[in-house]
């Protein structure tokens, strides 16, 4: 069955997808109340944030739009050092989708969710004209458990830790476009475990970042710009696995400056730093954790190559496309 | 024999007369940038980026073309993804798909024809674009639309031969000491073809590949040459680079391609410096001949001087103050391999 | 001006070859070469410009080699 405009009409096909496929996946006390808007009990200081997500192809290695939805959004809260609670969804639907496809994300949404220890609490779904395309924006808040978290907040000295492997999100995704074949799957995974452990032993984070679009280069260049403060990183500390460096080198890509869905960036003081990366590495979806460079005195970001000659690293201008030349 | 570490140390510590070497390709000018090489070696050497990065020799009436196209009902653009950025005199690639343009970026121009084949109410124009190494490619392609008798695949071709580009700079009397030739032409071309240049203009010639390791080798191949005030070819990619180059390619490229004299956005006409489809294929061009090519140089923009390897991108007035890679002014800030665009995203590392 | 990335062929069907680039398999067509199974391909824009004679990382190892030492005025060999 698929998606027509009746489906956003208000009346009884809008309330079979909101029974049928959100209510069914989301189930919780909270939506099920199906009240205008839901009712919460926080903590006094709260993190909030909203993201809009739009991917194709909308099923990929590794994941799909629904869980980097809810993984986006979780993530934003957690490196401000806050425990993520409670999520909203709106959907966007182009008609023309499948009923099934609809499920299949909010299945997907429903265990990123779980995983994360997040409940979707409120939804909204319109239908528009359009050629069977989906769009979520999900909203987020969560319990500041550590405050002072900031992205202005590295100081001299301190230590940049690396989640793990770099470019799958945005490999995985070209890979089905370019039709080139291999088995690297998008990253996308709440990091709730990684920055609770790094909490709850008592590493002071000074700033931390979730690195999505625009890549490493730009997070650090944003860190270093807001923190007024110089980042040197080193490239043979880099994690990136040879497949992603295979297809970077094939269409002429930068693995600096590709899309990740499920890492993050952790500034540290220096004599904690073998302590946090051990905490990272032990954590779900940190084993390939890295220290990977340090916050230095001046400007600007700057990388030391393999062969030990410097690289300024600036943001990303434009967009990363496949090159020939 | 020497080892990469005497290498390092030689260049570091080089203190002769200063010499400037022109690397004439772009996937060269990228690497440098990314391996750090500049600070590993001496002031005295400079390295000065050429004319081989397609999207910045471009002539803007032939991107204007393409917008065109792009606009037009029926109509899709195919291009690589390297020319979607480059302004022609109103517009990008970029800019005409967001106003509604058809505009494709691909990476084979194999899907080209399987992309016209399975859409016949389509027209499809192909940006071909690119020098000696991608010309046979688009004459396999010229193969198969006759192959399949494919008639909604045109080209609009600006294919440039980068030796006689050499040359003119070479008789134009720039004053650059050796080259670093480019290794993927070169695999096409073969390396004997630099041999009579070295001996005509009394330079170092030499090939290298794109690891740095290639560029660190090829730098102090070039000093060692001037140093021995001794000057020749050296092929340094021997993987892939033959004396002859690939003769099928070359054979290829003469079925469907004759010379012509060919424009070079910054520089101007070089004799017999391009390629086009012969006259008896004219029907598989989209126009590439007709196009004007006067270009309003924007005031103050010094690409020109930039290309031949004049100046640096840094010494041109416009070069950060007016001309950023969000508003290029010039076409070598446009590119990602482009001189300026490359001297911008790594401004700090040295003047 | 040109990017080529080298590759092994694994299987050729007619004109095409599989082509594995560090386990990214894609197809590349092979009409320019004279290439068989196992060959190491330079590949630009989905096709084979040339059959390499040797491994980039052994020809990055050994390229230094190629190079010829100054001669009298480096005091470490003597000779040129």
């Amino acid at each position: 069955m698929k998606i027509d405009m009746a489906y956003g009409s208000g009346g009884r096909q809008t309330s079979d997808l909101i029974h049928e496929v959100f209510l069914k996946n989301f189930d919780n006390k909270i939506l099920c109340k199906m009240e205008d808007a839901a009712v919460l009990q926080v903590n006094p200081k709260i993190a909030y944030t909203t993201d809009s997500f739009v991917v194709t192809p909308m099923f990929f290695k590794g994941g799909d739009i629904g869980k980097v939805a809810v993984c986006g959004t979780v993530n934003d809260l957690l490196v401000m050092g806050a425990m993520p609670k409670y999520l909203t969804a709106g959907f966007i639907i182009e008609e023309g989708v499948e009923i099934d496809t609809i499920d299949r994300i909010a299945k997907s949404m429903s265990l990123a969710a779980k995983e994360a220890k997040v409940r979707i609490v409120a939804g909204d779904t319109k239908v528009i004209e359009g050629k069977g395309g989906v769009y979520i924006n999900t909203s987020g808040i969560g319990e500041i458990r550590r405050a002072g978290v900031s992205i202005s907040n590295c100081r001299l000295g301190d230590v940049i830790l690396l989640s793990g492997n770099l470019g799958e999100h945005h490999a995985s995704i070209m890979s089905h476009r370019m039709g080139i074949e291999n088995s690297i799957q998008s990253d996308c995974a709440p990091l709730r475990s990684i920055v609770k452990n790094l909490m709850e032993n008592n590493i002071k984070i000074h700033c931390m970042r979730d690195v999505t679009r625009g890549g490493l280069a730009t997070v650090l260049s944003e860190a270093a710009a807001s923190s007024s403060c110089a980042i040197e990183i080193y490239e043979k500390s880099l994690p990136i696995s040879d497949q992603v460096r295979g297809f970077c080198d094939i269409l002429g890509l930068d693995p600096l400056y590709m899309a990740n869905e499920g890492k993050l960036i952790a500034a540290v003081p220096k004599d904690q730093a073998g302590k946090a990366l051990a905490l990272m590495r032990r954590s779900k979806y940190g084993e390939n954790a890295q220290v990977i460079g340090k916050i230095k005195e001046g400007s600007g970001v700057t990388m030391i190559t393999s062969l030990n000659g410097s690289r300024i690293i600036d943001i990303l201008y434009g967009e990363g496309l496949p090159r020939i030349c | 024999m020497k080892t990469l570490e005497l290498v390092k140390d030689e260049l570091k510590n080089y203190n002769g007369r200063k010499i400037k070497i022109m690397e004439v390709c772009g996937t060269h000018t990228s690497s440098i940038f990314k391996n750090g090489i500049r600070s590993l070696i001496s002031p005295q050497i400079q390295l000065i980026s050429g004319p081989g990065c397609p999207v910045c020799v471009t002539p803007p009436a032939y991107i204007d073309k393409l917008v065109e196209y792009a606009v037009r009902e029926k109509t899709c653009v195919l291009t690589f993804g390297d020319m979607m950025k480059v302004k022609g005199s109103r517009y990008s690639l970029t800019q005409a798909k967001a106003e509604g343009g058809n505009v494709k970026i691909l990476y084979s121009p194999l899907s080209a024809v399987k992309m016209a084949l399975e859409d016949k109410n389509t027209e499809f124009i192909f940006a071909a674009v690119g020098f000696e190494t991608t010309t046979p490619i688009y004459a396999l392609m010229m193969e198969e639309i006759l192959k399949n008798g494919i008639k909604n695949l045109k080209l609009l071709t600006s294919i440039k031969i980068i030796l006689p580009a050499l040359s003119y700079l070479c008789e134009t009397k720039e004053n650059i000491d050796a080259f670093l030739c480019p290794g993927h032409v070169s695999v096409v071309t073969g390396c004997s073809v630099y041999k009579g240049m070295a001996e005509k203009y009394h330079k170092p010639f030499v090939v290298a590949g794109f690891e740095g390791e290639h560029i660190l080798a090829a730098v102090d191949e070039i000093i060692h040459q001037i140093k021995k005030n001794r000057y020749y070819m050296k092929n340094l990619y021997t993987s892939s680079v033959t004396e002859e180059g690939n003769r099928k390619a070359a054979a290829i490229t003469d079925k469907f391609f004759e010379g012509i004299d060919e424009y070079w956005r910054g520089i101007g006409i070089i004799r017999n410096s391009g390629l086009k489809l012969k006259d008896v294929y004219q029907e598989y061009d989209a126009g590439s001949r007709i196009l004007d090519y006067t270009e309003n140089v924007p005031k103050g923009c010094k690409c020109k001087e930039v290309i031949l390897g004049r100046i640096n991108p840094g010494d041109c007035p416009l070069f950060k103050t007016v001309c950023t890679p969000l508003n290029a002014v010039g076409p070598c800030m446009v590119s990602a391999e482009g001189a300026c665009g490359i001297w911008y995203k790594n401004r700090e590392v040295r003047p | 001006m040109c990017i080529a990335v080298p590759g092994k062929i694994v299987e050729i069907n007619g004109d095409t070859a599989k082509v594995d680039i560090m386990n990214n398999i894609c197809e590349a067509n092979i009409k320019l070469v004279d290439a068989k199974i196992g060959d190491y391909i330079l590949i630009h824009a989905g096709f084979a410009l040339e059959v390499m004679k040797k491994d980039m990382a052994q020809e990055v190892l050994s390229i230094f080699e190629e190079l010829e030492e100054d001669g009298n005025e480096n005091p470490r060999t003597g000779k040129g």
